[in-house]
Parts: structure tokens; C-alpha cells; sequence
């Protein structure tokens, strides 16, 4: 699928639309395209239903995480920035980085794809909301859970977000680069502490 | 102190709006023989009727990609063996081929070769093993397991032969496989691809046509085409619905394109489909395996340029998909240029052919709830990664 063709094809379909192509320079010449989140359900809805595209088959979607350490090209002009402009302008001028969902869309009909859609949240803390394609593609469903599971990414629109893999207690989001894991994971005392405390006690000589 | 709840089934009330009736929640698992591991669905039934179901699991969640992000990406190579562990050999191939597309790997022919004929040994075995667990989750128990149990280890021998390993194989490496075959193992691989068509005529004349199957399984958990292709169900399930899509023959990767077999469809999707096509898709295996053990050509067994250590794939990103025996399993890869993957993602068939696990099992008996989930071909090491 050519992205150069289906982008203003795109573009005039969906007004006010803001495309970008995101070029791969691997050999699988996979190439993706960036999407607003305001207008990815039209564009989804259209993607689907248009007849000469027919994308009925979302077969992978997945998260990236993209702290700002890991942009590309910004930590050349942060380093440059070091040095020249004081410390307080630094951190609002700091990018945040952000989070990112990928969707592989394929046509089962048409036989035909990929066509790679990705999405950015604003950055990485807070501003974390993308709205779930869920209600185009049921396939979506359990991988939209397991991104918001592991990155944090909140689907507005999912009909039953959940954690997935990870179990309903556990607060925070194993895949992001910045995950640390605790040193322990006991969160809650068992029955084998009582019996170390009475080991320990008995050691100690008062038994 | 604490103030006393009612139990959670009893703020349900039916949806056939009898007085009298109450729903009952049922948890099945995740400790259940016929969940194929460490699986859970809470079920709500009204007397026999399942009117909810919510699968559970990640009771086998070991965070996969991120240990293969903090690894390099041979490294990884032997942990994708323990993800669908049926079928480690085209969970290697499925990875190989991502890797290859991401840094630009031509195979070899004779490689090539090499992974169609263990790959289609392992449908063979999988899909054996799948219809007789199929059949134990029905009650018909030991011998339809047995008798597939008995065809597999044959199989299982021949991996044993070539890789050193039952099960684990890690038999890929990019741009080729590990080690060439041994010899005289390829007569032993085409004796036992000659007999396998009877041991499927042996298979159908004892269930087939089995007056207890077909009432157990005919119209049993329906799967829509339009739900199906909306769900991304991928593999056998999908073709019992009747979706022509087969990824041998749309993507043509590796050299699919060389054989000459059939798409084996179902009509009604039901379980008796899903049973049937699994059946009908060995023999075409069988013919692809005889094709590929009659042309398989000399030549190196893996690409020599490629590097085996250091092994650094220029920046930019890969989505590589085969049909797995259980349907369609991707790799999706993006490097970063270092020795490790920027992010290492699995598109798990087994997970995702789940979701659509409440549909089917709605207004079915809890009897059926069982051979609905044995009929979708889940593993659990896949499922949770």
C-alpha cells in the first residue's frame, strides 16, 4: 500500500485532518503513518469501510514507549543547549517525550496492507489519553488492555479497560523504559513471617 | 467492625425475568484440566445457560519482551521456543523472519526448504495433538489422545534427531537454521510423512463420523464470518468460518509460492468445523512435506555473511508474520541501531483468537463452554508471554 497515494486521499475525506508520513529506513520498507487522536476513529471508520481499501482485519497494535532520552535528535541539541540558557528554561524547554500506540491494519477482503497507524500521546505522565479503536476492531480489545496494562496509555471510548496481565493491585507500567522493578515484591505479610519472628526470637535466647 | 454483603450473585437478577431464578457465577480455573494451563473464566450461569463469561489470566505473565529487550536479539532466539511451546519451531521461524526484514537477510534455498519441512512437521504434530485433547475435553477419554499422542512422538523424535531437543528446538538463526540435517534423516522424515494419511483415516473412521461428536459438536460455539474477521481471529478458527485467508498463500513468505496445496474452509463455523479443518489441513501438509522432501536442494543451510556475534541491525522497524499452526503470529521489532531491540513486541494468535471466546459461549451449556475453548487452540505460554 502506497502511503504517498493514500494520504491525500485521506486528507480529503477527513477535513482537518493532520497526516505524517514517519519514514523506516530498514529494508522492510514498512513505512507508518502519524495520526491525529481527534480524528482517528473518522479515519479508522473510513479506512474500514472505504471499498477499494476495506482494511477489515486490525491484525497487530501495540505501545512504544519514547522518553525524551530516547528521541532521536534531541539529545544533540540538549547537550548544545547546556551551558548557554539557565537552568528554569531549560526544563520548560525540556521535551517531555511521549507514548506512542502502533496499529498493523490489514485487508482480508482485498488481501492487501500494511498500513501502520500511529499515535502519540502528549507526553508520558498525565496527558496519556488516546481514543480506543476498539469500536472499529474488536481485535483490538485485549491488546488495547494490555498497552494500557503495561505502558499506561488510557483509551477513552474502551469498553472494559482493565489491566490484562498484570494482576488488578499492581500500580504501575512493567514495558515503559523507566520501570524499576521493586526489591521485593511481598506487598502483604504471610503466615511465614509469624514463623521467622518466632525463629529469630528463640535465637535470641529469650525462648 | 464490619457490615454484612450479600454475596455477588445474589444482586443478579435473570435476564428471563423469572422470579425465582438466580444466577449462579462460576469460576472455572484457573487450577482445570481442560483450561490447557493456568486459565480462568468466570461464568454466570442461569441453570445450565451461560449468560457471562470472563476469561482471566496472566497467572503465566513473565514480561517476555522485556527480557528480550534487555537482551540481544540472538539472545532471544531460544526464550521464543517457551511461548507457544507446542510449536517452537515456527515461533523461531515467525522471529527469524521479522529480524530478516528488519536488517535485509536473504536464505538460502536449501534453508528455506529446511523450514517449511520442520515447520509442517510441527502443524502436523500441533494440530494432532489439538484434535485429541479436543476429544479429551469431550469425555471421549485416552484413546483419540493416545492415538495422537502416538504420531507426535514420532514427530517429536525427528526434532529430537535434527536439534537436539523435543520440544525447545531453537532451530532458526537468522538467515538460515542452526545446523543441517543429519544423516539419513530425511528418509526417516519422508516414512513418517507416508504414513501419517493413515493414521488420519484411522483418526476419522473412529471419530468422524461419531454419532456423540456430531451431537456435541454441531452447532456448538458459532463463530460469524463478519465477527471473525472483526475480532482478528487468524488460523484454522478463521478458515472454519469460512474466510479464505491463508498466509502461505497471501503473503507467500519463504517459498509458499512453490507448492501446490489447497485452503481447506468451513461452512458453518462451529466446533465440528474447527475439528474438521484441522484434519483436512494435515493432509494438505502431508502434500506439502512430500513436496518438500522430493525438491529440497544442496547448498548452505544458512547465510554465511550474516553475523552471528555483534549482531546490529541499522535503525528503522519490522512487522514479519507466518501462519503459525494456531494462526497468525507476528513479530513486530524496531531497533535503535544497538545490539539489543528498542522494543520487542509478539502478536500471540492464542490471545487474541480469545476474545471472542464470550460470543461463542453465550446461551451454550457450561459443558460446552469447555470444548468451545479446547476447539480454539490456546497456550498458555503464549497467551501471557
Amino acid at each position: 500500500m502506497n502511503l504517498e497515494q493514500l494520504k491525500p486521499e485521506l486528507e480529503a475525506a477527513i477535513p482537518g485532518c493532520r497526516l505524517e508520513i514517519i519514514p523506516n529506513p530498514s529494508p522492510s520498507g514498512q513505512h507508518s503513518l502519524l495520526i491525529s487522536p481527534e480524528h482517528a476513529i473518522a479515519l479508522a471508520t473510513f479506512l474500514r469501510d472505504t471499498p477499494h481499501l476495506r482494511f477489515d482485519y486490525c491484525s497487530n497494535v501495540t505501545g512504544v514507549d519514547w522518553p525524551a532520552s530516547a528521541l532521536p535528535g534531541k539529545i544533540k541539541s540538549k547537550e548544545m543547549e547546556d551551558g548557554t540558557e539557565s537552568d528554569e528554561e531549560e526544563i520548560n524547554a525540556e521535551p517531555t517525550g511521549y507514548l506512542e500506540a502502533v496499529y498493523h491494519l490489514y485487508s482480508m477482503q482485498l488481501k492487501h496492507g500494511p498500513v501502520i497507524l500511529r499515535m502519540r500521546t502528549e507526553d508520558r505522565a498525565t496527558r496519556v489519553h488516546l481514543p480506543s479503536l476498539t469500536p472499529i476492531w474488536r481485535s483490538a480489545d485485549f491488546q488495547e488492555r494490555e498497552i494500557f496494562d503495561l505502558f499506561g496509555i488510557l483509551f477513552d471510548g474502551h469498553p472494559d479497560l482493565r489491566r490484562i496481565l498484570m494482576w488488578d493491585e499492581f500500580t504501575d507500567h512493567p514495558m515503559r523504559r523507566d520501570y524499576v522493578e521493586p526489591d521485593d515484591y511481598e506487598y502483604e505479610p504471610t503466615a511465614h513471617d509469624d514463623v521467622l519472628r518466632k525463629t529469630m526470637h528463640h535465637y535470641s535466647g529469650n525462648a | 467492625m464490619t457490615t454484612a454483603t450479600l454475596p455477588a450473585s445474589a444482586t443478579l437478577t435473570s435476564p428471563s425475568g423469572e422470579t425465582d431464578t438466580q444466577l449462579l457465577e462460576v469460576s472455572m480455573g484457573p487450577q482445570h484440566p481442560s483450561t490447557h494451563g493456568v486459565f480462568r473464566m468466570d461464568v454466570a450461569l442461569d441453570g445450565e445457560h451461560v449468560v457471562k463469561l470472563k476469561p482471566i489470566f496472566g497467572y503465566l505473565h513473565r514480561n517476555h519482551e522485556k527480557i528480550a529487550e534487555i537482551e540481544t536479539y540472538l539472545g532471544s532466539m531460544p526464550y521464543t521456543d517457551r511461548l507457544d511451546y507446542f510449536c517452537s519451531i515456527t515461533n523461531n521461524w515467525a522471529y527469524a523472519l521479522a529480524v530478516e526484514k528488519l536488517a535485509g537477510i536473504v536464505v538460502p534455498e536449501r534453508a528455506e526448504y529446511l523450514r517449511v519441512i520442520t515447520g509442517e512437521l510441527t502443524r502436523l504434530q500441533n494440530h494432532a495433538s489439538l484434535v485429541g485433547f479436543l476429544m479429551q475435553d469431550m469425555g471421549a477419554s485416552g484413546t483419540p489422545l493416545m492415538y495422537a499422542f502416538r504420531e507426535r512422538e514420532k514427530i517429536l523424535d525427528l526434532f529430537e534427531s535434527l536439534t537436539g531437543a523435543r520440544m525447545m528446538c531453537n532451530y532458526m538463526r537468522f538467515g538460515g537454521c542452526r545446523c543441517d540435517l543429519p544423516e539419513g534423516w530425511l528418509q526417516q522424515a519422508k516414512q513418517v510423512v507416508d504414513a501419517f494419511p493413515r493414521f488420519l483415516d484411522e483418526f476419522e473412521r473412529l471419530l468422524s463420523s461419531n454419532e456423540i461428536l456430531m451431537a456435541r459438536t454441531q452447532g456448538v460455539g458459532v463463530l460469524s464470518k463478519k465477527l471473525a474477521i472483526n475480532a482478528g481471529v487468524t488460523g484454522p478458527m478463521l478458515r472454519a468460518s469460512g474466510v479464505n485467508y491463508d498466509l502461505r498463500k497471501v503473503d507467500k513468505y519463504g517459498i509458499y509460492d512453490r507448492f501446490n496445496f489447497r485452503v481447506p474452509l468451513g461452512e458453518h463455523g462451529d466446533v465440528y468445523d474447527r475439528y474438521m479443518i484441522r484434519l483436512l489441513e494435515m493432509r494438505e501438509s502431508v502434500s506439502i512435506l512430500q513436496q518438500a522432501i522430493r525438491d529440497l536442494p544442496e547448498g548452505p543451510f544458512t547465510d554465511p555473511k550474516t553475523k552471528v556475534r555483534n549482531f546490529r541491525p541499522k535503525p528503522g522497524e519490522a512487522y514479519g508474520r507466518i501462519e503459525a499452526p494456531k494462526g497468525e503470529l507476528g513479530f513486530y521489532l524496531i531497533s535503535d541501531g544497538t545490539p539489543n531491540p528498542y522494543r520487542y513486541r509478539v502478536r500471540p494468535p492464542s490471545l487474541i483468537n480469545l476474545t471472542i471466546l464470550e460470543d461463542m459461549c453465550l446461551g451454550q451449556n457450561i459443558a460446552d463452554v469447555v470444548i468451545i475453548l479446547g476447539s480454539i487452540d490456546i497456550v498458555m505460554g503464549e497467551v501471557d508471554r
